[in-house]
């Protein structure tokens, strides 16, 4: 394992981080130079549709295609300079040293092949190990992930499981080659509210066993709010505000406040919701 | 305004029968909204599309506005309710402009004033007559929802089944289209039916929810319950913890409410 920590310098490190689109119609930012750091603990990136929250997740594995074009002062994730490093080293840091867990497990697993041999696959990728073996550590994982019956899931196609247990495996494929980094874009938006928790609470065991780092991308501030250690807020690819998840309800920024205000409560009076307000100075200054 | 009594919806026969909805009665009054709110698979769009005639299979007792409704239903049932999908993406044709998606409802019931119908349900939606001749790429997610809405609401309808109608919307838009809803609500004196699965925002906007869970109601309640934090079926106040936000110490106690036939 790593020794980030006992240098006491960060998992992640991001500077004046910036993904530009070059379309017909103009140069669109989809994130506009931003800058925060990541150490072994859960970081969420909070915003709406649009905000650049996702394609920050993609520039730290650099997964963001053409004709996007990344550009940061300084993206190093455990001393490595992630922007100058080869692709065959990217290959070593993708799914090894960094994973992670997309929105949808319907299109994220590969259909025609059984869901155990892709997390077999996932750990021989990185690992030079018989496939007995290698078929063990999957049974194991699946069973780590709390799903009750490993063998049968094991040789289960994609198609056979709910979308909870899709999420599950994800997470187990995820989580084989032992990351230090797992980045978990919307792992929970397409479940229901019970089972969201409980993919959230293995999510979170593992984490907190392995000792990783996770970032945590998501669109629900008050889930984020009551899952991660810190909260990133962003807005039209600026960093609006970050802050400490606990101490969220003390927010400053009216963007932050505004997102808080315009959820509906379980005890509230049912009158009009306030609707956010935009400032467009919140374009131009971010953190 | 609208009473369900003994409904069942079974799909499929043999091995691969699904009965999705089992027994459910219920009645709204006129004027209220009523919310059905359950996890996926629980039944609450099945109620929901056997209601409003997209699914004729079902059993039971349907009447609304105090007649009893067929499988089939006829041209005038339309004029009284309308629905309100869940996905805008989904629900609108993506080759046909705002005016032409407005124009279809006005057409099919013969309305003779087609242009000044379609300019004042813009406006109560909250577009101006400047989104009438635009396509749906051209629009936001809550822009394309506001049409459908307005489409629903074109006939003037008494009645809105509403089909979880922000859950695919930002939560700023989600505020925004809530309030829409309940202003139209005021101003027309309508009677929803909500499905959600977000129990917070059938608490903003019903007075009385059902609680679903494969395929049957296992409570009824008033909202001044729910807000009370008082139901009392476990499986509510299961659904209940869960909408408060992540809590290690009780998702360990998380059970699956299985059915007894």
């Amino acid at each position: 394992m790593n020794v980030a920590d006992t240098k006491g310098r960060p998992l992640l490190a991001v500077e004046d981080l910036r993904v530009d689109f070059p379309t017909r119609k103009g140069l669109v930012q989809a994130v506009r130079g931003i800058s925060f750091s990541l150490g072994r603990e859960k970081l969420g990136i909070v915003g709406e549709s649009g905000s650049g929250k996702s394609m920050t997740g993609r520039s730290i594995l650099r997964l963001v295609g053409a004709p996007g074009q990344v550009s940061a002062r300084r993206l190093e994730f455990d001393g490595i300079d992630i922007m100058s490093a080869s692709e065959a080293q990217m290959r070593d840091i993708r799914g090894e040293r960094i994973s992670m867990v997309m929105q949808d497990p319907k299109f994220s697993l590969n259909p025609v092949m059984r869901v155990g041999e892709q997390i077999a696959e996932a750990y021989r990728t990185h690992q030079k190990v018989p496939r007995e073996e290698a078929r063990r550590r999957a049974l194991d994982m699946l069973r780590a992930v709390r799903i009750r019956d490993p063998e049968r899931v094991y040789r289960a196609y994609p198609h056979e499981v709910s979308g909870g247990m899709g999420q599950r495996i994800m997470i187990a494929m995820m989580l084989i080659p032992d990351p230090d980094l797992l980045i978990a874009d919307e792992p929970t938006s397409a479940l229901d509210v019970t089972v969201q928790l409980q993919v959230l609470a293995i999510l979170d065991d593992l984490v907190t066993q392995r000792g990783m780092g996770l970032i945590f991308i998501s669109h629900d501030l008050s889930l984020v709010a009551s899952f991660c250690d810190r909260v990133i807020i962003m807005y039209a690819g600026r960093i609006m505000e970050i802050c400490d998840a606990k101490n969220l309800d003390a927010a400053q920024h009216p963007y932050t406040r505004g997102l808080l205000n315009c959820l509906p409560q379980i005890d509230g009076d049912g009158s009009d919701l306030p609707v956010l307000q935009r400032d467009d100075a919140w374009l131009e200054h971010g953190l | 305004m609208i009473a369900v009594r003994n409904l069942d919806v079974i799909f499929g026969s043999g091995a691969d029968r699904v009965h999705a909805v089992r027994d459910v009665s219920f009645t709204v009054a006129e004027g209220a909204t009523f919310g059905l709110v359950g996890e996926s698979g629980s039944g609450k769009s099945t109620v929901l599309r056997a209601l409003s005639g997209l699914n004729p299979d079902w059993s039971g007792e349907i009447s609304v506005a105090g007649e009893a409704q067929t499988p089939r239903r006829d041209k005038a049932f339309f004029k009284l309710s309308q629905m309100v999908f869940q996905d805008p993406y989904g629900s609108l044709h993506p080759r046909h402009t705002v005016d032409r998606v407005l124009m279809e409802p006005l057409s099919i019931h013969g309305f003779s004033d087609a242009d000044r119908r379609i300019e004042q349900v813009l406006r109560e939606v909250g577009l101006g007559p400047q989104f009438r001749f635009r396509y749906p790429h051209q629009l936001s997610g809550g822009q394309r929802q506001r049409v459908a809405i307005g489409r629903a609401l074109i006939l003037e309808p008494r009645v809105l089944l509403l089909d979880e109608p922000t859950s695919a919307l930002d939560v700023s838009v989600q505020a925004e289209v809530l309030n829409l809803l309940q202003r139209l609500k005021k101003e027309r004196g309508l009677t929803y039916i909500l499905v959600s699965h977000n129990l917070s925002v059938i608490a903003h906007m019903c007075d009385h929810l059902a609680v679903m869970n494969h395929g049957a109601v296992v409570e009824e309640l008033e909202v001044s319950q729910l807000k009370r934090h008082a139901p009392t079926h476990p499986y509510t106040r299961q659904l209940m913890t869960a909408s408060l936000g992540y809590d290690r110490a009780a998702i360990d106690s998380f059970q699956d409410f299985g059915i007894s036939e």
